[in-house]
């Protein structure tokens, strides 16, 4: 096996291009796993922290751009970060323990590909943008667009992502991010529900994003859901409606996590739940 | 021999709390565990496993394996050409390493032994196993129809009736009385349905040891374990060695609650080493642990109880279908026995049921089969108080067993607790104060255990500075380091810092009993007594000598010998640090030991409160507060008795709520790791308060009874009945996770 760490964007790509099977290691807290459990075998693995920048979390053109190496504790002790996309930051910081904490990232956790990934709805409820760097050059793409299926992503052959960006947050915006998981901690998620809200000035949901996880083999947008809450103020009714589109929305499976008729339940009281702190939140009040 | 009689004293060392003796090590990663026992030049070992329920095994081809560079062995079942005497042996050998059939996804079929863990991998990928799947079952009412797929066949006692698959093994049946006349004397009669899901003991240390066998065939083990001479006979027998050839030492032991009362990987790494001639050593990954070790039985239970409204029991009535997987068994007995142990009834009649299935073996569990049984019981127990508008502890209190109690499973009960620890719960603040918030509920239960004593040898030397060393035979899995030294101080009248306990390896020490069934601290501390007195004899006999009197004239008070009177002569009193100093003139070193299998281990009963909140949409519940009551005869070490009744109480809240094995329409565990198979982290818990109560046992010279297994009796019940009342439903179903709870809602709202 061989071990890389290159220092530029494009000699990673070219590296991750040149060789069948290679893996990418940021925090390493889900690859290591699965090369002691023997789930894995890659011929070559590139270590990308060393690329400059990418443990940077920056401000750029009123949003966010948050680097591949940043671990998600860092995420959490970013205050200004943290008070713009408050929705984002609690889903990066479900993962793992507070161990894995400082270690794993977020856009690993998007990479791979995982249905359960807690930290994926809140950033494509975001709107979310996945700078992908590969031997042809860069693209951007909606992180909604990278995980296709469990454990395969939309990444060509030596493409890798740099960064996450996530758009101005504007005023009157707020978001929220659910689990549901049979334990207090160290679990993974029966259903998650992100909900990212912009307000008009007479306090009625404008903008709304609605995004499922857990409930499908990729991330779900729940447009109807969302839908439901645009020119409310996230009433009991308007909540209703969005919790009902949010479980007619959810595709789960029967599975050792929980049954199909208790995660479609779910899905709905988490939209309920998530959409009214988001409303709270995008009001500027505390929750 | 005959029970100790307990009589009262006075304490200086017992029931102090002094630092454990293990304490530094563990925190400072010294201690050795089973997975840090090293030898110059040992292989790894690796065991390879059925990825099948139930097949048979037309072949084994090993040959490119063996052919591998690095690859020093390959064991199969071949290598094992004995056949044991006793059928329990015989099953080990076919749990350890599968015959002619895989019977559980998990189980081993071949193993290697390499110079490196990735050629030991790549070799268990070169072995070509050719099987014949077959059908497979692993619901324990599945297995018991007569159409079932068949694990093992001629194995049916005869005391299974007709109409029955041979899974069946075995069928037990205890009471008294006549229930029928009983249920026609009751005013109220409750039938309710039960199951329980298998879960595992949840050791944090997986399985590990370390094997050296010599040319000579003379061979030493390290391993991980709660009994080192129950390894040692069991590998003798399946590697056909002489007993006495084979020492086995036992590691820190990072868990058991049962589980390690067993024997997986250690004739497996013998017989590489054998093969080999190197040491090997074999670890067991998470994985392996869950598919392969043993987890407790599943159970499907029928419980019928009858009262009069007076609030006194007429009858009760259980059938106990246990799942023990793969091999034999007797979890249905024990469950069949405990259920109604708490209770004072005229007409019980109970019936155990020993099923086999496509699962591995099921192994001890804290008190095995009792927990499962007593949530049946009790959740009845709770329905029936409440039909009867009675408080559940005045309702228990009123049918409580007794001094004199014809016991459910047959004895009459001596002194016992249950009262005492019924009446401690119902004047406890947590009882008293109201549970006020929706969604909530508070539930109440008892608990039985029986409690061992068996065989034991313990050994006290006096040091020639006046210290003490101990040595006894049964891995420190509960705090029995610091128990014996206590023990061994206060019997010798010196300071507990003067003693040091050590675990001694096989050919130390007289056989001792598997560390099991709670007998440590009862029985390692009587031996430990009487080692004391025997050393104390001698003493008193060199102070005789010394002073030229009788020895029956000298007696032993504060850690001296003394003239027993003034009739005895004028002498001052000798310590034991004086008579040490002198031990070598006097006749020798001095060092007392006792042997016996002990009796007179008492029985223990304990009662839990809970109080849970349920969050009706989603079937989450929270455990708000919980309280253990229980009887430990006399807690030795209060520290270590508050930490068996937490943790039997948080392990039995985690069977409870969310723990299970999940297997799937293939007969494959679904979730072997703990991600999925979902132990209790510590944010999901409240403080474990506790309430030690002390009914002497009278089998015991200090009255200790033990308390490592009653702890997890009540609590699925508790949970159970705190959950049904906060729900609105009554939950017969554990784990009540929360898909199962939500639709339970859901359903009794229609």
């Amino acid at each position: 096996m061989r071990f890389e760490a290159p220092t530029s964007p494009e000699d990673a790509a070219s590296l991750l291009a040149a060789t069948d099977n290679a893996r990418v290691l940021a925090g390493g807290t889900d690859l290591l796993v699965r090369l002691r459990a023997g789930q894995v075998e890659p011929e070559m693995i590139v270590d990308i922290k060393r690329i400059a920048g990418i443990d940077a979390i920056t401000s750029e053109d009123g949003g966010w751009r948050i680097g591949a190496g940043v671990s998600c504790a860092a995420m959490g002790e970013h205050d200004a970060l943290g008070a713009d996309y408050p929705g984002v930051v609690e889903g990066a910081e479900l993962i793992g323990s507070t161990q894995v904490q400082g270690r794993c990232t977020m856009i690993g956790n998007l990479c791979n590909a995982g249905p359960a990934a807690d930290s994926v709805p809140a950033m494509v409820a975001a709107g979310a943008i996945a700078h992908v760097v590969g031997p042809k050059g860069t693209r951007e793409a909606p992180v909604f667009e990278i995980p296709v299926s469990p454990g395969k992503t939309s990444l060509a052959k030596g493409e890798f992502i740099a960064s996450v960006y996530l758009p101005p947050r504007g005023a009157r915006g707020g978001d929220a991010y659910l689990r549901f998981i049979p334990r207090t901690e160290m679990d993974i998620a029966a259903v998650g529900c992100a909900v990212n809200l912009s307000l008009a000035d007479d306090g009625t949901v404008e903008k709304a994003s609605v995004v499922l996880g857990a409930v499908g083999p990729k991330v779900i947008e729940a447009a109807e859901a969302a839908a439901a809450l645009i020119g409310t103020t996230c009433d009991d009714t308007a909540l209703a409606a969005c919790a009902e589109a949010a479980t007619a929305a959810a595709t789960p499976i029967d599975d050792k996590r929980g049954t199909v008729e208790f995660r479609k339940d779910v899905t709905g009281v988490l939209a309920r739940r998530a959409a009214r702190i988001a409303y709270t939140r995008a009001k500027g009040e505390t929750s | 021999m005959a029970k100790d009689e307990f009589q009262s004293r006075q304490f200086k060392v017992v029931g102090t709390r002094v630092p454990r003796p293990d304490g530094v090590d563990k925190v400072t990663g010294r201690a050795r565990y089973g997975a840090d026992i090293t030898a110059p030049g040992m292989l790894t070992g690796l065991c390879l496993r059925s990825p099948h329920a139930h097949a048979r095994i037309r072949s084994i081809d090993t040959s490119a394996a063996e052919a591998m560079k690095g690859v020093k062995a390959v064991v199969t079942r071949a290598d094992f050409d004995v056949t044991p005497e006793s059928s329990g042996n015989r099953d080990v050998l076919d749990n350890v390493m599968a015959g002619d059939k895989a019977l559980y996804d998990g189980h081993t079929v071949a193993a290697v032994a390499a110079t490196s863990r990735s050629v030991a991998r790549a070799a268990l990928k070169a072995i070509k196993v050719d099987y014949e799947v077959l059908p497979h079952v692993t619901d324990v009412d599945e297995a018991m129809k007569p159409d079932a797929p068949v694990l093992h066949e001629g194995r049916q006692q005869e005391s299974v009736p007709e109409g029955y698959s041979q899974n069946v093994l075995a069928r037990s049946q205890y009471g008294h009385g006549d229930v029928d006349k009983g249920f026609e004397e009751a005013d109220i009669v409750i039938e309710r349905h039960f199951t329980t899901a298998a879960t595992h003991q949840g050791y944090i240390e997986p399985h590990a040891c370390l094997a050296t066998m010599g040319g000579d065939g003379k061979a030493d083990l390290w391993c991980c374990t709660q009994g080192h001479y129950h390894v040692r006979d069991t590998c003798a027998e399946l590697l056909g060695m002489d007993t006495g050839q084979l020492k086995v030492t036992s590691s820190e032991i990072g868990g058991g609650f049962g589980g390690k009362t067993t024997v997986f990987l250690e004739p497996v790494a013998l017989m590489l080493s054998r093969k080999s001639g190197k040491p090997v050593k074999m670890t067991m990954s998470r994985e392996e642990v869950l598919r392969a070790s043993g987890p407790t039985a599943s159970t499907s239970v029928s419980i019928k109880i009858g009262a009069r409204k007076d609030g006194r029991i007429t009858a009760g009535w259980g059938d106990f279908r246990y799942q023990n997987g793969a091999f034999e068994a007797m979890n249905g007995a024990l469950g069949a026995m405990c259920g109604f142990a708490p209770y004072d009834l005229e007409n019980v009649r109970t019936t155990g049921w020993e099923v086999v299935t496509n699962r591995p073996k099921a192994a001890a569990y804290r008190a095995p089969g009792a927990p499962m049984a007593a949530f049946a019981v009790e959740s009845v127990v709770d329905e029936l108080a409440g039909e009867l508008g009675m408080d559940p502890i005045d309702f228990r209190l009123m049918n409580a067993a007794d001094e004199g109690t014809k016991a459910a499973y047959g004895p009459t009960y001596p002194a016992i607790g249950l009262k005492s620890v019924l009446e401690a719960a119902k004047d406890h603040p947590h009882w008293n104060t109201p549970l006020e918030g929706e969604n909530r509920g508070r539930g109440f239960a008892v608990g039985f255990w029986f409690n061992f004593g068996g065989n034991t040898s313990v050994s006290l030397m006096i040091n020639g500075d006046g210290t003490v060393s101990l040595s006894e035979g049964n891995p420190d899995i509960g705090g029995s380091r610091a128990s014996m030294s206590m023990m061994a101080a206060e019997e010798l009248g010196i300071p507990y810092e003067h003693v040091r306990c050590v675990i001694a390896d096989t050919a130390s020490l007289g056989q001792n009993d598997i560390t099991d069934g709670s007998r440590v601290t009862f029985a390692v501390g009587l031996a430990t007594i009487k080692a004391a007195r025997h050393a104390i004899d001698i003493m008193k006999a060199r102070a005789a000598r010394i002073w030229g009197i009788d020895e029956e004239a000298v007696e032993w008070v504060d850690g001296a010998a003394q003239p027993a009177g003034p009739n005895a002569g004028k002498f001052e009193p000798m310590t034991l640090k004086e008579i040490a100093a002198l031990a070598s003139k006097t006749g020798g070193p001095i060092a007392g030991h006792f042997e016996v299998n002990a009796e007179g281990a008492g029985v223990s009963f304990g009662a839990h409160i809970a109080d849970t909140e349920v969050d009706p949409e989603t079937g989450a519940v929270k455990v708000l507060r919980y309280t253990v009551f229980q009887d430990a005869g006399k807690a030795v070490h209060p520290d270590y008795v508050e930490g068996q009744m937490q943790g039997g109480a948080v392990q039995g809240i985690g069977w409870a709520l969310n723990e299970e094995y999940i297997y799937g329409e293939d007969g494959i565990l679904q979730n072997p790791g703990y991600l999925d198979y979902r132990i209790p982290v510590a944010s999901d818990l409240p403080m474990i308060d506790t309430k030690i109560l002390e009914i002497p046992n009278p089998g015991h010279p200090y009255g200790v009874r033990g308390v490592g297994e009653t702890g997890i009796v009540p609590p699925l019940a508790t949970l159970a009945n705190a959950v049904s009342r906060a729900a609105g439903v009554r939950m017969t179903s554990l784990p009540m996770s929360p898909p199962k709870l939500l639709a339970a809602i859901k359903a009794a709202k229609g």
